[in-house]
């Protein structure tokens, strides 16, 4: 009877241990396999439009698709980098829209009563219900009312610009970055506010002097996550943009694989495919264990 | 006492600090809700979209009741066979989702594994993936003559002896149901495996944090207590799991019901529109059909759906909150 009791927590047999690997690696490999898969088809020579076979070395390996990526990837005019710019662009201005003016809104929506806060707080969770393609057709008919001639820029449609579409992302990332946000000043401690307030602190000061270096890991976040969704941002700037010099990496993507691609060499697009993939996951990887924090940390309710 | 710091009642603090917010919030996100709203009454269209066109014709109900009857002039449009289908997709999805991460989780819980923190690594790849670069990839990998997937099979064929013909499947765009049945398109059960794929590697992670935390002397006790492994299963495991699961749960059924890109870049809806979801033909309407007004009546009765639902799911989740309210 004593033996039993401790069965279970044993060390297991070889024949499990043996099992429980295998199917680790069967696990592993549906994973890695369409990634895998990517990387061998993006090594192909241009001339092979379509895989001929699964090799994980294609015959003729070589880098040219990565070449025509980085110099002209489309039929129009641009390098990867000038889309990779404009991606750049409307990713790090939405980013950083959305989680300044999210911090200051998150600050008394977290910490101060006033009146109209219920409110406010409704409003937020309502918008965040939606999803981003639900306000589609007010955005572009506005926007599209709408001629801008601004110094440097010079005359231009609002709707058909990177201005116009950084305004139709923030109106989405704003209330998710306030939400977020709100969402973790809830679980700091107030004690440190309460001491500098009984000294006398205004609260511009505790906000700025207490606040925001004990948020810098969630801005840091809900920027990350600004970035990545305006890095590969599809719905507006597929239906505001015309003029091929604002097209952006996901546009690219979208035109070289849909319908009417028939003649793209695959290897083109795998390897447009894994340099557009390339700098958030990167990004992710180095700041993993930061970024992990501060999620964790704002998912739970204090 | 309140939580909330009492400022002096006639104090503007907090107005100062959430005004830059709100203003810019009223005009990027408040006036296009109540536009579209308006619109949504109106046949606003392509006619009246040009600098000084004349104002669209007030039409009362008539966009919502053509969207609800499927009188709308477009093809293969049928409002009861989005809805119906986009439920079907969510809860489809999330079942399966839940139940492999919670198997996966706990087969990298186990003490006989070993390399725990790589395959840990390694299987959250996929989430590092954008979505655009996911759909697009999974759409070449099912292709007919060139896809991966007809590829596998007809390699895997070969060993039985059954000839790689047989593996020429048009996976995205075969009108006849495979298992017929049921009535899904074959380009169904090709947008499940890839939202699989993308979809298992995060339950794992949020089960695998809930499994850590079950405490191990409660194993032991059930079973100096007699119990068996799936009678500890059910009662440790399960119970523990549960307050985890189910609001991420909840959050899968909303993020796959909203889910835009395997529905628009993979099958692009087909065939027939039958992979079609709400915020897919919601962006087509307004996208490829120019009709700007049918669009924002769409986006209301999507609206009025996502609000229904997240009111369900509130009172799922506040019923199965936490196990020490049991």
């Amino acid at each position: 009877m004593t033996t039993s009791k401790h069965r279970s927590f044993r060390e297991p047999s070889l024949l499990t241990k043996i099992l429980l690997q295998l199917a680790a690696i069967g696990i592993l490999i549906t994973v890695l396999f369409p990634i895998i898969w990517v990387f061998s088809v993006s090594l192909s020579p241009l001339n092979l439009i379509r895989p001929d076979g699964l090799n994980l070395i294609p015959k003729d390996a070589t880098l040219e698709a990565y070449l025509k990526v980085i110099d002209r990837p489309t039929s129009n005019p641009v390098s990867f980098f000038e889309l990779a710019f404009n991606s750049l662009k409307i990713a790090g201005g939405t980013a950083l829209a959305s989680v300044s003016l999210g911090v200051l809104a998150a600050y008394p929506l977290s910490r101060l009563a006033f009146k109209g806060r219920t409110f406010i707080m409704l409003v937020i969770l309502g918008v965040l219900m939606l999803p981003a393609v639900a306000t589609l057709a007010p955005l572009f008919v506005t926007l599209n009312g709408i001629k801008l001639n601004l110094p440097i820029l010079g005359a231009f449609n609002l709707r058909n610009s990177q201005l116009g579409v950084g305004i139709a992302i923030v109106s989405g990332s704003l209330p998710f970055a306030i939400w977020n946000l709100k969402g973790y000043l809830d679980t700091i401690p107030r004690e440190l506010e309460e001491a500098a307030a009984v000294d006398g602190a205004s609260q511009a000061r505790i906000f700025r002097s207490i606040v925001l270096p004990l948020a810098l890991p969630a801005i840091a976040v809900t920027g990350f996550l600004g970035f990545i969704s305006g890095w590969t941002e599809f719905y507006y700037s597929w239906m505001f943009l015309t003029q091929p010099r604002d097209f952006t990496l996901a546009m690219a993507l979208s035109a070289m694989t849909g319908t009417y691609a028939s003649a793209i060499p695959w290897p083109l697009v795998s390897a447009f495919s894994i340099m557009l993939t390339l700098p958030p996951a990167i990004v992710y990887l180095l700041s993993q264990r930061f970024i992990t924090g501060g999620l964790a940390v704002g998912s739970v309710k204090g | 006492m309140s939580i909330f710091t009492r400022v002096s009642r006639r104090s503007l603090t907090p107005y100062m600090f959430i005004a830059p917010a709100m203003i810019v919030m009223a005009i990027v996100t408040i006036y296009p809700l109540i536009f579209q709203f308006w619109m949504s009454f109106t046949n606003y269209g392509l006619a009246n979209l040009r600098q000084g066109a004349p104002a669209p014709d007030w039409v009362g109900l008539e966009n919502y009741v053509k969207i609800l009857t499927s009188e709308l002039s477009i093809p293969n449009y049928s409002f009861l066979r989005l809805f119906l289908y986009n439920i079907f997709w969510a809860l489809s999805n999330v079942t399966i989702h839940i139940i492999l991460g919670v198997a996966i989780a706990l087969l990298l819980n186990h003490p006989g594994l070993k390399l725990k923190r790589l395959y840990r690594a390694l299987y959250v790849l996929p989430v590092l993936i954008p979505p655009i670069v996911v759909a697009t990839t999974w759409r070449n990998m099912f292709n007919q003559d060139a896809g991966a997937v007809n590829m596998l099979l007809a390699m895997v064929g070969q060993l039985f002896h059954i000839p790689p013909e047989t593996f020429k499947l048009d996976w995205l765009r075969q009108v006849e149901d495979p298992i017929s049945f049921i009535p899904l398109p074959l380009s169904y059960y090709a947008m499940l495996i890839a939202n699989i794929w993308l979809g298992w590697p995060l339950n794992a992670v949020v089960a695998t944090g809930a499994l850590q935390a079950i405490p191990k002397d409660l194993y032991e006790a059930a079973e100096i207590d007699g119990a068996g492994k799936w009678a500890s299963f059910k009662t440790i495991t399960l119970t523990y799991l549960r307050p985890a699961m189910v609001p991420f749960a909840i959050y899968g059924f909303v993020v796959t019901f909203n889910l835009f890109s395997l529905a628009y870049f993979m099958s692009a809806g087909g065939p027939f529109g039958r992979t079609e979801l709400l915020v897919t033909q919601a962006y087509r309407l307004v996208n490829e059909r120019q009709l700007y007004a049918v669009g924002a009546a769409f986006a209301v009765v999507l609206f009025v759906i996502l609000l229904t639902i997240s009111l369900i799911t509130n009172r799922i989740s506040k019923a199965t909150a936490r196990y020490d309210d049991f």
